[in-house]
C-alpha cells in the first residue's frame, strides 16, 4: 500500500527523512515533556503554585497544556491523524472535545458549590 | 490544507460507493468506538473532578500517597508511575513501528515490533497490579472518627508519619474473631486490624513527641498538623482503625479517592489487559502469515489505533490523578 506520510513536525521547523526516524523524534518530545511534568511535579516551584491564572494554579495550567500537546502528538503522529483527510479528523477532534469541555464546565461548576454549600452551610459535617 | 480533493473524476453523488474519509471500513468503526470510549473516560475523570472539587479542602495529596517503588525503601513520590508512563509511550512507539513496518510489508520486522508492544503491555499492567496492592495493604495505618474522616499519626518534629505498630501498646482485649461456630446467624466477618483503638490511643498518650496529621489542607497546601493538645482532643472521636485503602475505608484521606482510584486505574488496566490480549492475537496471525497472504497490514494498523488509544488516556490519568 502506498502510504503517503507527512515527515514534519512542529508546522514543519523539524523535518526527517523518513517515517520511522519520525516515529523517533516524536518518542524524544514526549519523553521530554513527560519529563518536564515529573519534575515539575517533585518539586513544584513556589512561584508557580502560589501564582493563579483563571483562579487555577499555574502549576496546574501548565501541567494540563503539557498532557494536551502529549495528547496531539499520540493521535497526530501515532495515530496517524495528520495523514488522515481533515474532514475525518474534524471528526474526531471537535466531537470529544466539545462535549468534554461542556461536561467538565458543568460537574466543576457544581462540585464548587456543593463545596460552598458544606464550607458555610448552617450543617456540620465534619466532626 | 494541502490535501486538495481530487475532483477529476465526477463520481454520482447518490449512488453509492462514495469514500468521502478516505478511511477503510474497519478503520471508521475502529475510530467510532475509540471517540465513544474516550467519552466514557471523560466521563469518569469529570466525576472525578467533581468529587475532589466537592472536597477541595480535605483531598489527598497524591505525592503523599503514591510514594514507593518496587525492591527501595523510602519516600520517593512520583518516580514509579512516571516510569509506568514511559513503558506505556515505549510500547506505543513499537507500535508505531510495527504498523510502519506492516505498510513496507516486512513480516519480521512487524513480528518483533508487536512481540516488544506486547511485552511493554504486560510490564505496563504488572506494575498496575503491584501500585494497586501497595494502595490496598496501606504503610502507616490511621485512625477513622465517628464522622468519617481519617487521623494519621506523625512525629510533630520532622512531620513525617508513623506507623501505628511503633508506638501501639500492647493491651489485651476481650475481643476476638467471630467464628461459624460459635454463632447461629452467622454471615461472616472481615479481617480484623492489627490493632485496637484503645491500644493506639494509651500509645498516643505514652509517646510526647507524636501528633495528628488531618484531612485538612492549609494555604500552603500542605495537610494541617494538630498540636499536641488539639489531637489529645481529636482522639475522643476515634472510631476504629483504618489499615490501607478499599472502597470502603481509606487510611490516606478521603474514601473517594480511594473509590476513583480503583474504577479510573481498574478501567484502564482493563483496557491494557485486553490491549495486550488483541495484540497477542494479531501477533500470531502476522506470524501464520494471515495478513501476508491478505496483501495488506490493516488489521495491525487497527489494533495500533487502539493500543494508542489506551495510552492517550494514561496520559490523562497521569495528569488528573498524579500531577494536579
Amino acid at each position: 500500500m502506498a502510504h503517503e506520510h507527512k515527515l514534519e513536525i512542529f508546522r514543519g521547523l523539524w523535518k526527517f527523512k523518513s517515517n520511522t526516524q519520525k516515529i523517533w523524534g516524536v518518542l524524544a518530545f514526549l519523553t521530554l515533556v513527560t519529563a518536564v511534568e515529573v519534575v515539575l511535579g517533585i518539586f513544584k516551584p513556589e512561584f508557580l503554585t502560589d501564582t493563579y491564572v483563571l483562579g487555577m494554579k499555574l502549576l496546574n495550567w501548565i501541567f494540563i497544556i503539557l498532557t494536551l500537546v502529549k495528547a496531539y502528538y499520540i493521535s497526530w503522529d501515532f495515530m496517524h491523524l495528520r495523514d488522515e483527510k481533515s474532514a475525518l479528523r474534524r471528526a474526531i477532534v471537535w466531537t470529544p472535545v466539545f462535549l468534554v469541555l461542556y461536561l467538565a464546565f458543568i460537574l466543576l461548576v457544581e462540585g464548587n458549590y456543593v463545596f460552598d454549600v458544606y464550607k458555610d452551610g448552617f450543617v456540620k459535617w465534619n466532626f | 490544507m494541502d490535501t486538495t480533493v481530487t475532483t477529476e473524476i465526477k463520481e454520482s453523488v447518490w449512488g453509492g460507493g462514495n469514500r468521502p474519509l478516505g478511511a477503510s471500513y474497519g478503520k471508521l468503526m475502529m475510530w467510532f468506538f475509540l471517540v465513544s470510549d474516550a467519552l466514557t473516560f471523560s466521563g469518569f475523570l469529570a466525576a472525578y473532578g467533581f468529587s475532589r472539587f466537592k472536597f477541595m479542602e480535605t483531598w489527598p495529596i497524591a505525592d503523599e500517597v503514591f510514594t514507593h517503588v518496587p525492591f527501595f525503601h523510602g519516600n520517593y513520590p512520583m518516580i514509579y508511575v512516571a516510569f509506568m508512563t514511559f513503558i506505556l509511550i515505549m510500547s506505543s512507539v513499537t507500535m508505531v513501528l510495527a504498523v510502519d513496518a506492516g505498510h513496507r510489508m516486512k513480516k519480521n520486522a512487524v513480528i518483533w515490533y508487536m512481540f516488544a508492544t506486547i511485552i511493554g503491555g504486560a510490564i505496563f499492567v504488572g506494575s498496575q497490579a503491584w501500585e494497586w496492592a501497595t494502595f490496598i495493604k496501606g504503610d502507616y495505618g490511621a485512625i477513622e472518627t465517628k464522622g468519617g474522616r481519617i487521623l494519621q499519626f506523625v512525629d510533630a518534629e520532622t512531620g513525617k508519619r508513623v506507623a501505628l505498630a511503633d508506638f501501639a501498646k500492647s493491651i489485651a482485649s476481650e475481643r476476638v474473631a467471630h467464628e461459624e461456630s460459635n454463632g447461629i446467624w452467622f454471615y461472616g466477618e472481615g479481617t480484623m486490624p492489627s490493632f485496637t483503638v484503645n491500644e493506639v490511643i494509651e500509645g498516643f498518650k505514652a509517646n510526647p513527641g507524636l501528633a495528628i496529621k488531618t484531612e485538612t489542607i492549609n494555604e500552603e497546601g500542605e495537610k494541617v498538623v494538630l498540636s499536641r493538645q488539639e489531637s489529645l482532643s481529636k482522639l475522643a472521636d476515634a472510631s476504629q482503625v483504618v489499615e490501607g485503602a478499599n472502597l470502603i475505608h481509606n487510611e490516606y484521606g478521603s474514601r473517594l479517592f480511594a473509590d476513583f482510584f480503583f474504577f479510573i486505574t481498574g478501567f484502564h488496566g482493563f483496557h491494557v489487559f485486553s490491549g495486550v490480549v488483541i495484540n497477542l492475537i494479531i501477533f500470531f496471525n502476522v506470524i501464520l502469515g494471515t495478513y501476508e497472504r491478505r496483501g495488506h497490514y490493516e488489521m495491525v494498523e487497527k489494533v495500533g489505533l487502539y493500543w494508542h488509544f489506551v495510552d492517550l488516556v494514561w496520559v490523562f490519568v497521569f495528569t488528573f490523578f498524579y500531577l494536579v
